[in-house]
C-alpha cells in the first residue's frame, strides 16, 4: 500500500524538531520590520554613552566592537537595520534596555534584567528595561511561543556581554593597561588585584560608542551564573502590592472619554437599523455608526453605559452551529487546502499492516471542547489621536502586530501609529490581537478627544477568542509484551502542536486536519500540545491496561529520549508511584511529553467521591527539564500556575454556545479554578546547565489532564476522553 | 441623577458628584484615580475590586457610590503607613506570591480584613476565606502561604 509509505512532511517534521516556527494558532508573522533610527538620533534621544545594538542578523559592522579603543567602534559606520534589542549605559550610569517583549505576568522583566546584570556585572536594581513600546524598542513578532528566555535572555545576555567588554576596553585605554588585567564588578572596572576603579557612568562620559555584538562574545557558562540561576523577587513587586503599577485599564488621559461598544445579539449579526438617539448634554456623548460597527464615547463610563443602553438596534442574524453538534461539525468539515492551511502529515513504516498484525489492537476517539483565557484584566485600550498620528496604550502579546492593525483600520501609515504595552494583566496566549484599541481609535477619532475602552467580562468572554476545540481519533497496536508496533493519530481542529509521538513506533501515521469551525479560536497557552498529550497520554494508558502492564513501566518500554526517561523517573520517585498504593475511591495517574523545549511529567493523586461523584484532586507532583535554570523560584511559579490554570480545561472550563451566542460569559457561569481546587502541588526541577535554557511558561500545563484521566480510571474503572473531564461531577460525565 | 456624596477614602474626606447608582468601583477609579483597585467581573464573583467598608470586604463593582457615603473605605493605596507597608502586602513580597498581579490588591484587602477577624487562622480558613478571589496565573498555593505568613507576624508582634 503506497500511502503507507508517503514521504514525510518537512513543514510538521520542522516544526515538532524545531520550535521557532510558529504554529498556526500562534498568528502568522508579518516580515521584519525594518528599523530606521540613525546612530545619531539614538545618543539624540538616549544622551552620551555606549551602545550596543543586537542584530538578528550578522551584517558587515560585526567587526566594531572587535577592535579595541582607541578610536571608537566604528564610527560613522551605519547600524544595521534588522535589531532585536539594544543597551545603552549612559553618564550618570544608568543602563536602560530596549526590547519588544512585553510583560504579561510571566516576569520576563525580572528575568531579563537578571541577564543583563550577570552579564554586565552590574546592580539588577539599576537596570531599567523599556518593554514593547513600538516607538522605541526594536520590532519583535510578539511574546508568545516560550520564545522569550531562549531567545532574547540571549541575546540580552549578549549585548550585555559586549557592553561589558567595551567599558573595560575603554578603562584600558584611559589607563592604558593591558585590558587583561581588568574586571568589571559590581559597575565598575578595576585594575585587578589593586583599588584602582572606575564607575561605568563615568567611563562613558562624554562617548558616543556603539557596538553591534558579534556572535562569538564569550557568555558566563551556566555553572558559573552568580545572578542567573538564583532566585529573584520581581524587580517592581512593591507597585503591585501598593497598587500603583498602572495596567492597561488603569491608563489616564486628561479630557479622556469612556467609550462602549455596540455588541450584535450572535456572532456575524449585521447591523441593519439604529433609532437616532437623543442623549443628555451633560453626559458629552459621541456616537458612530459605520457599518456594523457602532459605539459611543462619554464623559464617564456611567453615561456611556446610560448612552448604550438608550440606542435601540436592528439586527440581521444568521444561524449557526451549537456546542451539541460540534464535534460532529468538526469531522464532517474538513478544510480541503494547500500550504500553510492545510492538512499535515507524518508517515512511516507500514501502519495498516502493523496495526492488524498486533497482538492488541486498540481505537479510541478524544474530544476537546472550547475554552477561554480569560485573564482577569480584559482587553482595554486607550487611544489618542494628535491630528492624524494615533497613540494607543493596550494589553496585546503584539504590539507591533497591534500597530499594524491600527494603521490598516484607520487608514494611516504605520509610522504615525505608536502603540504602547504596560505590563499587563496576563493573557496564556489569549492577547494576540488589536480589536479592542481599533476600537477606542474609532471612538477617540470620532471623539475628537482621548477614548479610554475596557471590555467587560462578558465582552472578553464572547467577543475575544477561544481555545479551538478538536476530535482526535488514535489507533495503536502492540505485541503482547507491551512493544509498541504501530501508531495512528488524527487530529481535527484542534491543532499540530506536539501531534507527534516521542514513543518509539516502527509504524506511523500522524496527521493534523484542519476543519471549518464554528468560533473564532486561536492560540492558547502550550496551544495544541494539551489536547494531543492529552489524547496520546491517555491511549497510551489504554493500551497499558490492554498490555497488562503498569502505566510508567509501559511508557518506558517505549521510549528511547533521556530527557523524557528522566523526567518521568524523578516526578515518580518523588510521588512514590512504585511505593505506595491508593486508598479506596482514590487513584493514581501519570502523564508527559515535551513540547517548546520543555520536559514535563506528571503525577496524580484523585479522590472520587462515590455518592456524588464529585472529583478533587488530592495531590499533583511535576517534573520539569527545560535546560538550564535561569530563576528556580520563578520557573517554579510557571510551573504551579499552568497546573492550577490546567485543572481547569481538565476537569470543569467548558464555553457552552448556541446559535452564534455565548451560553456562559460570566465567571459566575464559567467555572475557573478557585483556592479549594487546588491540591498541594510538588515540583521537580531538572537543571540541566549544559543546555540553553528553553521557556517555561506553557509546557508544564500538558501533563496534568491525561495525568488525571488516568488516575479517574484507576480509582473508578470509568475512562474519561473529553475535556473537561467532570464539569458536572463523574457520575453526569 | 448625579449628586454630591462624601466619601472618606483612605482617612481623606472627598466630595464627589455622580449618581449614587454608579458604582464605588468606578467612582474611585475614574473620579478618584484610585486605580490599585480593579475591574474583574462587575458581578462579585472574582474579588479583584475588593476594598474594605468600615473594615468589612466589600466588593466595590456591585457596591453603589451612594451606599459608600459617610463611611470609612479602604483601598489598597490606603495600607501603606508613612512608607511602611502592611504586614500582609510584605507577605505577599516574601513569597513571591503574584504572577500578573492584577488580582493582587483584592487578594490583599481580602486578607486584611480576614485576618483582623481571624488573627490565626488555619489553612482550611483561610482557604474559604479567599475562596472567592479568582487568581488565573493559579498562585493560589503561594498566596496561601502568604496570608499564613502574615498571620505569623501578626501573632508574634
Amino acid at each position: 500500500m503506497s500511502a503507507d509509505r508517503g514521504p514525510v512532511d518537512a513543514r510538521l517534521a520542522a516544526a515538532s524538531e524545531s520550535a521557532t516556527e510558529p504554529e498556526r494558532y500562534e498568528f502568522r508573522a508579518p516580515a521584519v520590520h525594518h528599523f530606521e533610527l540613525q546612530r545619531r538620533d539614538f545618543f539624540k534621544f538616549l544622551g552620551a554613552g555606549v551602545l550596543v545594538v543586537c542584530a538578528l542578523k550578522q551584517v558587515a559592522v560585526g567587526q566594531e566592537s572587535g577592535a579595541r579603543p582607541p578610536g571608537g567602534f566604528g564610527f560613522g559606520e551605519p547600524l544595521p537595520k534588522e535589531i532585536s534589542a539594544w543597551l545603552h549605559i549612559g553618564e550618570n550610569g544608568v543602563v536602560t534596555v530596549y526590547t519588544g517583549k512585553v510583560e504579561i505576568g510571566q516576569n520576563i522583566r525580572t528575568s531579563l534584567a537578571q541577564a543583563v546584570a550577570e552579564e554586565l556585572r552590574y546592580p539588577l536594581g539599576k537596570i531599567e528595561l523599556t518593554m514593547g513600546d513600538t516607538q522605541l524598542t526594536p520590532y519583535d513578532m510578539g511574546t508568545f511561543g516560550s520564545r522569550t528566555t531562549p531567545t532574547m535572555n540571549l541575546q540580552l545576555r549578549k549585548v550585555a556581554a559586549a557592553a561589558r567588554e567595551q567599558l573595560i576596553a575603554l578603562a584600558a585605554a584611559k589607563w592604558n593597561v593591558d585590558a587583561q588585567k581588568l574586571k568589571a564588578v559590581n559597575g565598575r572596572v578595576e585594575i585587578a588585584g589593586t583599588r584602582k576603579s572606575i564607575a561605568y557612568g563615568e567611563l562613558v562620559a562624554g562617548q558616543q560608542l556603539t557596538a553591534v555584538i558579534p556572535a562569538d562574545d564569550p557568555l558566563i557558562p551556566p555553572a558559573q551564573w552568580t545572578v542567573e540561576g538564583r532566585s529573584i523577587s520581581k524587580v517592581d513587586g512593591r507597585d503591585f502590592v501598593t497598587g500603583k503599577h498602572r495596567y492597561p485599564s488603569d491608563q489616564t488621559l486628561p479630557g479622556m472619554l469612556h467609550g462602549k461598544i455596540l455588541r450584535a445579539p450572535s456572532f456575524g449579526g449585521t447591523l441593519v437599523s439604529i433609532n437616532a438617539p437623543s442623549f443628555d448634554l451633560a453626559d458629552n456623548v459621541t456616537f458612530v455608526r459605520d457599518g456594523s460597527f457602532a459605539g459611543v464615547a462619554a464623559a464617564s463610563e456611567d453615561a456611556a453605559i446610560r448612552a448604550l443602553n438608550s440606542l435601540q438596534a436592528k439586527w440581521n442574524e444568521q444561524p449557526q452551529i451549537s456546542n451539541s453538534d460540534l464535534f460532529a461539525y468538526l469531522k464532517s468539515n474538513p478544510v480541503d487546502a494547500t500550504g500553510f492551511d492545510g492538512a499535515q502529515k507524518y508517515e512511516t513504516g507500514s501502519v495498516d499492516k502493523d496495526l492488524a498484525a498486533a497482538d492488541h489492537q486498540l481505537h479510541q476517539t478524544y474530544t476537546v471542547s472550547y475554552i477561554q483565557h480569560a485573564p482577569l484584566e480584559p482587553r482595554a485600550a486607550l487611544a489618542q489621536w494628535s491630528g492624524n498620528t494615533l497613540t494607543v496604550w493596550t494589553g496585546t502579546q503584539r504590539p507591533f502586530a497591534v500597530r499594524t492593525e491600527l494603521a490598516q483600520a484607520m487608514h494611516v501609515p504605520e509610522e504615525q501609529v505608536r502603540v504602547l504595552m504596560p505590563d499587563m494583566g496576563a493573557a496564556y496566549g489569549g492577547k494576540h490581537t488589536g480589536e479592542c484599541a481599533v476600537e477606542a481609535a474609532r471612538l477617540a477619532r470620532a471623539a475628537n478627544a482621548p477614548v479610554k475602552l475596557v471590555w467587560t467580562r462578558e465582552e472578553e468572554f464572547t467577543w475575544a477568542y477561544f481555545r479551538p476545540a478538536g476530535v482526535i481519533d488514535v489507533a495503536g497496536g502492540i505485541r503482547s509484551d507491551g512493544t509498541l508496533v504501530a501508531w495512528e493519530f488524527t487530529n481535527y481542529n484542534s491543532g499540530a502542536a506536539a501531534v507527534r509521538t516521542f514513543y518509539e513506533a516502527p509504524s506511523q501515521r500522524i496527521v493534523f486536519q484542519p476543519t471549518r469551525y464554528p468560533l473564532r479560536q486561536g492560540s492558547y497557552r502550550a496551544l495544541a500540545a494539551t489536547a494531543n498529550h492529552f489524547a496520546r497520554e491517555s491511549f497510551m494508558d489504554e493500551l497499558a491496561d490492554a498490555a497488562n502492564m503498569d502505566p510508567l513501566a509501559f511508557r518506558l518500554k517505549n521510549l528511547k529520549n533521556d530527557r523524557l526517561r528522566a523526567v518521568f523517573e524523578a516526578a515518580a520517585e518523588k510521588f512514590g508511584w512504585n511505593r505506595a498504593k491508593p486508598a479506596p475511591g482514590h487513584g493514581f495517574g501519570i502523564g508527559g511529553g515535551f513540547e517548546k523545549g520543555g520536559n514535563v511529567a506528571t503525577c496524580v493523586e484523585a479522590a472520587v467521591d462515590r455518592e456524588s461523584g464529585f472529583v478533587k484532586i488530592a495531590r499533583i507532583v511535576v517534573a520539569f527539564e527545560c535546560g538550564a535554570i535561569v530563576n528556580p523560584a520563578n520557573l517554579k511559579n510557571q510551573i504551579v500556575g499552568a497546573n492550577v490554570m490546567g485543572l481547569g480545561g481538565a476537569l470543569f472550563e467548558k464555553i457552552d454556545f448556541a446559535n452564534g451566542r455565548i451560553l456562559n460569559p460570566k465567571f459566575s457561569e464559567y467555572r475557573v479554578p478557585r483556592f479549594s481546587d487546588v491540591p498541594p502541588i510538588d515540583v521537580v526541577l531538572l537543571d540541566r546547565k549544559d543546555i540553553p535554557p528553553a521557556g517555561a511558561g506553557e509546557t508544564p500545563i500538558v501533563g496534568l489532564a491525561p495525568a488525571i484521566g488516568n488516575a479517574i480510571f484507576q480509582a473508578t474503572g470509568k475512562r474519561l476522553r473529553s475535556l473537561p473531564m467532570v464539569p458536572n461531577g463523574l457520575n453526569r460525565a | 441623577m448625579a449628586s454630591v456624596i462624601k466619601l472618606h477614602v483612605n482617612g481623606t474626606l472627598y466630595p464627589v458628584t455622580a449618581d449614587p447608582r454608579a458604582s464605588l468601583l468606578s467612582v474611585l477609579r475614574d473620579q478618584l484615580d484610585l486605580t490599585g483597585t480593579k475591574y474583574g467581573c462587575g458581578e462579585a464573583q472574582c474579588g479583584a475590586c475588593t476594598v474594605l467598608i468600615d473594615g468589612h470586604p466589600r466588593r466595590s463593582c456591585i457596591t453603589r457610590v451612594g451606599t459608600a457615603a459617610g463611611r470609612q473605605i479602604t483601598t489598597i493605596e490606603g495600607l501603606e503607613q508613612h512608607g511602611k507597608l502592611h504586614p500582609v502586602q510584605e507577605a505577599f513580597l516574601a513569597e513571591e506570591a503574584m504572577q500578573c498581579a492584577y488580582c493582587t490588591s483584592g487578594m490583599i484587602m481580602t486578607a486584611v480584613a480576614f485576618l483582623k477577624a481571624n488573627p490565626s487562622p488555619t489553612e482550611e480558613e483561610i482557604e474559604h476565606a479567599m475562596e472567592g478571589n479568582i487568581c488565573r496565573c493559579g498562585t493560589y498555593p503561594r498566596i496561601l502561604a502568604a496570608v499564613q505568613r502574615a498571620a505569623q507576624k501578626g501573632t508574634q508582634s
